[in-house]
Parts: structure tokens; sequence; C-alpha cells
């Protein structure tokens, strides 16, 4: 039917970032945890020295480089959770619903409130030990990293990505929950996928390669907006409005 | 393309000029490269002229290669690069799009709608083609801003309300009354198109209560929620700003201190709304429904927390919005409030048990009576009354105080004053007894509880 109103997205946009300076345990733990997830991969590319064999090395250096990924996980799920129950437990869903706001709209809206701020830390943190390693790391460990083109570009794409894949399933998970700290935990199985993909490369399994990091940054892409689209499909007004119970007797 | 039908094509540089029926109506215009105008809606009022002209928007992408903006343009049919302007010298003149006029009772006359094209030529022409759903408005039921035929809510097993109908004219405004319970707020949400009713249809400011005219309903109307909803770790400001934003409105800036002014929290703008007490916030929300210049407005309880100073600046500014044309759906508990603000009530207990003026109510439901207070009881009042033709019958409410049924209190009060002085009893007072709408709420839900029990 007819296209998504940009002013309404942007609205929405908007608020929830305004909102997000406002809540102080959002501004705290947007502050702690690019932290958390930089001291480890820091400290531990400063352990490796260059004497390590040559496959040490690869995995010192894979390692660090795909924990920081997690962190493009964890923090969305928190966040996408909260976004519809949330409204709903503090009473501003009803008059949200009133206007002309449409679902797509409203998802689209949030999801992105949430996209911008954990992707644009999960990059703030990528370049904070990029320069780390640049300037201080031991130069052979340096070179080795800024060598491992293939996961370095994973990490670009995939950052966004897999933000995505959080916020859709936390979003998905809010839409359907009744209670904020219920979907909040839902939403953390959402990163087990992801956490499982970075097992399977850190263990070896996958190896990362240009092309797999394409197919991977390719399917994901897909599953993003796919999942987006089956988010807005279970947008229930009345459900929201009334709770569970409305369709039962 | 206006109201969702073809109307018409327009070349460069053209202009051309469309009868439309007095009444709100959605106008888009489609050029054939696949430029869309946003949607601009419009209250046509009889004997006017309302001007728009297209022009292609600044900032329009244009340095893409054709092809590419066909195929884009193709794909999500945007609005981008048509901007449907008012014309200056119409709006100057006619103020079409002034808060008044929007707000303005249609009129059964007709007039025209003038859209002019104003395109460069590598838009050619403009075509104009249908795009939304909206139907065409019935004659009749375009003097109805609500029209509500046999509706029923069930959640589960539970009924919240079954087969209410009831019209609201344009310009009306409308209260809504019932016990806790009744299904009040289950109707404002049904109509406000928040959830779907279980059977029956309705028409919401002209256009069919559905699912997929959801956008459309609440474009047009504006919900005042039992409680506010606001977000308190936002300002006042910031609250009204979003809720702007959602209702599509750029530089809202002199709207939101308009609604502000409006409900007395002008000094308040920059307060956080957790900061705020419940009547304020109570205020706010309401300055929020006025923020879209809505034609039909849906008050729930409105003044429920409020002080009897902000109640009675509630009840004037509703008012207000009366003498500008607003219907108001108003439900509430408060009778007296319903009574000096409402043109008409409908009392509901899960089933419409009335709908009419309050003075209609008061007489289909009481027979009419007279008062009269004696100094000293009368001896016999059976029989005294019996021969008084015009006392239908008669009861005691207390020593001295008779309430005499009768037909027409004008033709009854000298009569029976005539017949009491003749027989030298000492009057002093007699007159009608006034029924409220309490008497009247309280007779209808008396019977309702009475019928429930066995
Ligand atoms: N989500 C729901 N699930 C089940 N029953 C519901 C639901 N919402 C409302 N009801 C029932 O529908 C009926 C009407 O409720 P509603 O809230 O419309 O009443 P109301 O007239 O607004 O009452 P009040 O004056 O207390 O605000 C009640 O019996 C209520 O219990
Ligand atoms: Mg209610």
């Amino acid at each position: 039917m007819m296209g998504l109103d940009a002013t309404r997205v942007r609205a929405v946009v908007r608020k929830e970032l305004l909102d997000y300076r406002r809540k102080r345990s959002i501004v705290v733990s947007m502050v702690l945890l690019p932290l958390l997830f930089l001291v480890e991969p820091v400290v531990s590319i400063f352990l490796v020295t260059p004497l390590d064999s040559g496959s040490a090395l690869d995995n010192y250096v894979v390692l660090p480089l795909l924990y920081m990924l997690l962190m493009a996980v964890v923090m969305p799920s928190t966040l996408a959770a909260f976004t519809v129950v949330g409204e709903r437990e503090q009473g501003t869903l009803e008059p949200l619903l009133t206007t002309p706001l449409r679902e797509q709209e409203f998802i689209l809206g949030k999801a992105a409130a949430v996209m911008i701020p954990s992707v644009a830390l999960s990059y703030l943190v990528y370049g904070l030990f990029l320069g780390a390693v640049a300037l201080f790391a031991h130069p052979a460990v340096a070179s080795a990293v800024f060598h491992d083109g293939p996961t370095l570009l994973a990490l670009f794409l995939f950052a966004p990505l897999v933000a995505g894949w959080s916020v859709v399933v936390g979003m998905a998970v809010s839409v359907r929950a009744s209670e904020v700290r219920v979907a909040q935990q839902l939403g953390m199985l959402a990163s087990f996928p992801i956490i499982g993909v970075v097992l399977l490369l850190a263990v070896g399994v996958i190896h990362p390669t240009f092309t797999v990091a394409i197919e991977f940054a390719a399917g994901l892409l897909v599953i993003d907006v796919l999942a987006l689209r089956i988010v807005s499909r279970m947008f229930d007004r009345e459900r929201l409005v009334t709770g569970a119970k409305a369709t039962r007797a | 393309m206006i109201d969702g039908s073809v109307v018409g094509s327009i070349s460069n540089e053209r202009t051309v000029e469309i009868p439309v029926e007095p009444g709100s109506h959605a106008l888009r215009v489609e050029s054939t490269r696949y430029l869309l105008s946003p949607e601009v809606s419009f209250e046509a009022i009889a004997g006017q002229v309302v001007g728009f002209s297209c022009h292609p928007r600044s900032g329009s992408p244009i340095i893409f290669t054709r092809w590419l903006i066909w195929l884009l343009a193709s794909l999500v049919k945007h609005d981008l690069w048509i901007g449907l302007q008012l014309d200056d010298a119409s709006s100057a003149s006619h103020g079409v799009m002034s808060a008044s006029a929007r707000r303005s009772m249609p009129r059964p006359e007709v007039e025209a709608s003038r859209i002019q094209s104003g395109l460069d030529a590598r838009s050619a022409s403009v075509r104009a083609e249908t795009i939304t759903s909206v139907p065409a408005r019935p004659g009749t039921k375009a003097q109805s801003a609500l029209v509500v035929s046999d509706l029923t809510k069930r959640f589960g097993d539970r009924t919240a309300f079954s087969d209410v109908s009831f019209d609201v004219g344009y310009g009306e405004v409308f209260g809504f009354l019932g016990p806790n319970g009744a299904g009040k707020t289950t109707m404002v949400r049904t109509l406000g198109t928040l959830i779907t009713p279980t059977s029956g249809s309705a028409t919401v400011a002209g256009i069919p209560l559905s699912a997929e005219n959801g956008v459309e309903i609440r474009q047009r109307i504006a919900i005042m929620p039992e409680s506010p909803g606001l977000y308190l770790r936002l300002t006042v400001t910031e609250n009204l700003e979003y809720f702007a934003g959602l209702y599509g409105l750029h530089h809202a800036e002199t709207r939101i201190s308009d609604a502000l002014g409006a409900v007395n929290l002008g000094d308040r703008a920059s307060d956080l709304c957790g900061a705020l007490s419940k009547g304020l916030r109570q205020r706010v929300g309401l300055a929020r429904t006025l923020l879209s210049d809505p034609a039909i407005m849906f008050l729930d309880e409105p003044t429920s927390g409020l002080d009897p100073v902000a109640s009675l600046e509630v009840h004037n500014l509703i008012i207000g919005l009366r003498q500008q044309g607003v219907t108001i759906f108003l439900t509430t508990h408060r009778l007296d409030e319903a009574e000096k603000l409402c043109d008409r009530v409908a009392i509901l207990n899960t089933t419409l048990r009335t709908v009419g003026r309050t003075a209609e109510l008061r007489e289909q439901l009481f027979k009419r009576s007279l008062v009269v207070n004696v100094l000293a009881p009368l001896s016999d009042p059976d029989q005294f009354f019996a021969r008084v033709p015009t006392v239908e019958d008669w009861r005691s409410d207390g020593p001295g105080s008779y309430v005499l049924t009768v037909s027409d209190p004008k033709v009854a009060a000298p009569e029976v004053t005539r017949s009491l002085v003749a027989a030298g009893v000492d009057v002093l007072s007699i007159g009608e007894a006034k029924h409220s709408l309490e008497d009247v709420y309280l007779e209808l839900i008396a019977e309702d509880v009475g019928a429930r029990q066995p």
C-alpha cells in the first residue's frame, strides 16, 4: 500500500534517543559495556609475543577481534527487549497507538534508535582497539592484526548486521512478552546463535576468509530484513492495548 | 485523486477545477513519472474555492539518470518529489486550511477545488490516480461524525458492550455515561481503531471502521485515554513535539504553545513530565489531543483527578472547542458535567440504555410533578387531591409536603393553589419538581440492577 512516512519514523527515533540520554541505567551501560569489551582484547593482544608460533599468533589475533563482535549483540538485545513491553508497562503505548503511526513505522523507528548507538559504540571500540594496537603493540603483532583482512572486514560488516539480528529478535520478544524482565532474558537468548558462530570461528571449524565473511554478511542481511517484516506482522494492536487475555476467555 | 477516486488529469502549467462535496477530503497527485505528492486533507466549505499547486520539491534527486529514478520510484512510490501546496491567494482569502475552517460543519452545497500543476517539463504531465482506499462519503452519512450500528465487543465470553447503535453529528458534544465496567473505554478504543469490534459496523469521521482504514481514521481523530501515558523523562514540550511528529506536523512550535496555552500550562512547558502532579499530567494529555486539530476528539474521563478549578478550565475548553465546531465524544462519571457540556448523552450499561437530550430523557422517564409545601399537614389528603381534576396521583414527602403527579404543571399549579387556598390551607410553596440527569441515570441503572437480581 502506501509508503512509510519519514516524519513519523524520525519522530520515533528522535524521541527514543532523547529518552536514552535521560535514562541513567542506559547511559551507564553504554559507557561500561564498551570498556568491558575493550579491556580483554587489548590485554590479550599485549600478552602475545611475536615468538609464538604462527598459528598461535593467528588465534591470539582473531579471538579478541571476534570477542568484540559480542558487544554488538549484547547491547542492542536488552534495549530492543524494552521497546514495546517497556512502553506498555509505563502506560505510554496506548496514546502512541491512537496516532496515525503505522506498525512498520513504529518498528522501524524503534529498531533504528537501538541500532544507532549500538553500532556507533561497536565501531568506537574497534577504532580504539586498532588504534591501541597500532600505537603500542609489538610491530609484528600489529602487522598480524592489520593483515588479517577477512576478520577486520567481517567485523565491520557484521557489527550492524549482528546488531540488527539482536534488535529484531529482541523486538519480536518485546511485542509478545507480558513483562520487561522476561523480554530481556529471552532477548539475551538472541545472542546465542551469534556466539555459536563466533565459537565456530574461534575453534577453527569455520576459517575466516573473504568469501565466508561476505556470505555470512549476505545471509544475515536477508535474515534481518525478513525478521523485521515478521515482527511488523506480529504487532497486534488489540493485544498490546488489552493484554494477552483479550483473545482468551 | 480525491478520496480514493480518480478525478482527472492535468498537463503541465494547467489548472483543473474539480467540484467536491462539502466536508473533509484527501487529495493526492501522481504523475506519469511515478512521482507522488504527499496526501493533503482539506475541508471543503460551500462557496469557497481551494487551490493547490504542484511543484517539484526542492532537493529533488534529478541528478540521477532518468531510468534510475524511474526504477527507484516505481519500487517505493515515494512522495519525495512533488510538493502539493495550498495556493497563497486562495489560502489568504479563504483561510481554507486554518483551524477554524477545518473544524467547520459542512453545508450541503457544492464547491470547486482547483489543482494546478507547476511541474517542470521533465516531469511532463501530472495524472491523477487512485492511491488510497478511502471510500466516497455516502451523502446522508456525511453529516454524521460518528455512525455506530449494532456494534458489539466481546472479550472471550465477557461482553464489554453489545448491539450499540447511535449517531453523533458534526460539532456535537456527545456524553457517554455508564457505571464502572459499562464498556465506555472499550467503545472509545473500538472507535479509535485500537481494538476490533466483534460484530457490527461504524463510520468514524466519514470513514468506515476497519483495520485497513486505521491510519486514515486516526489521522482525523484524537483520543485522550483514561491515563495520559506521558514520557516522564521528557519535558512537556518534548512530549508534545513527539506527538506532533507522529501526526506528521512540521514546525509545530506554535501549535504546541497554543495547545499548552489552552490548558493553562504555558509556564510548565520545560518541566519534566515526571515532576508534574496527576492533574497537570491530565492537562498535558489534553493538550496533546489538541495538537493535530482533529475533527473528532474522544475524551475518556478528562476531568477525573482534577481539582474543581482545573475541571472548570477543562469544561471551558470543551465549550470553546464546541464553539469552533469540534465534535467531542466525552465519557464521564460526572453527571453534572454531562448535563452542563453535552448536547446529547447516551447511557450505556453493556447495552445502550438510552440516547437523547437531557431534557427529553427526563420527560421520557419521569412523569412531571409538582411539589407542594403547606404549613399544617392536610387532614385527609386522599380525599382532598381526589377533588382536584388535574392531579393524577400524589404521595407524601414528609409532613406537610406532597408530590403531585400532573400532566401539565402550568395548568395544574394554579388550580392546586386555588383549591388549597379555598380550603383555608396556608401554602408555603408550590413548584415543579426538577429531575436531574442524576435521577435519570440512577433510575436506568437501578432498573438494570433490579433486573439482574432474581
Ligand atoms: N482486556 C480485557 N479483557 C477482558 N475483559 C475486558 C478487557 N477490557 C475490558 N474488559 C471488560 O469489559 C467491560 C467494559 O470495560 P471498560 O473498561 O470499557 O469499562 P468502562 O465503562 O470504561 O469502566 P470505567 O468507568 O471503570 O472506566 C468490563 O467488564 C471489563 O472487565
Ligand atoms: Mg473507562
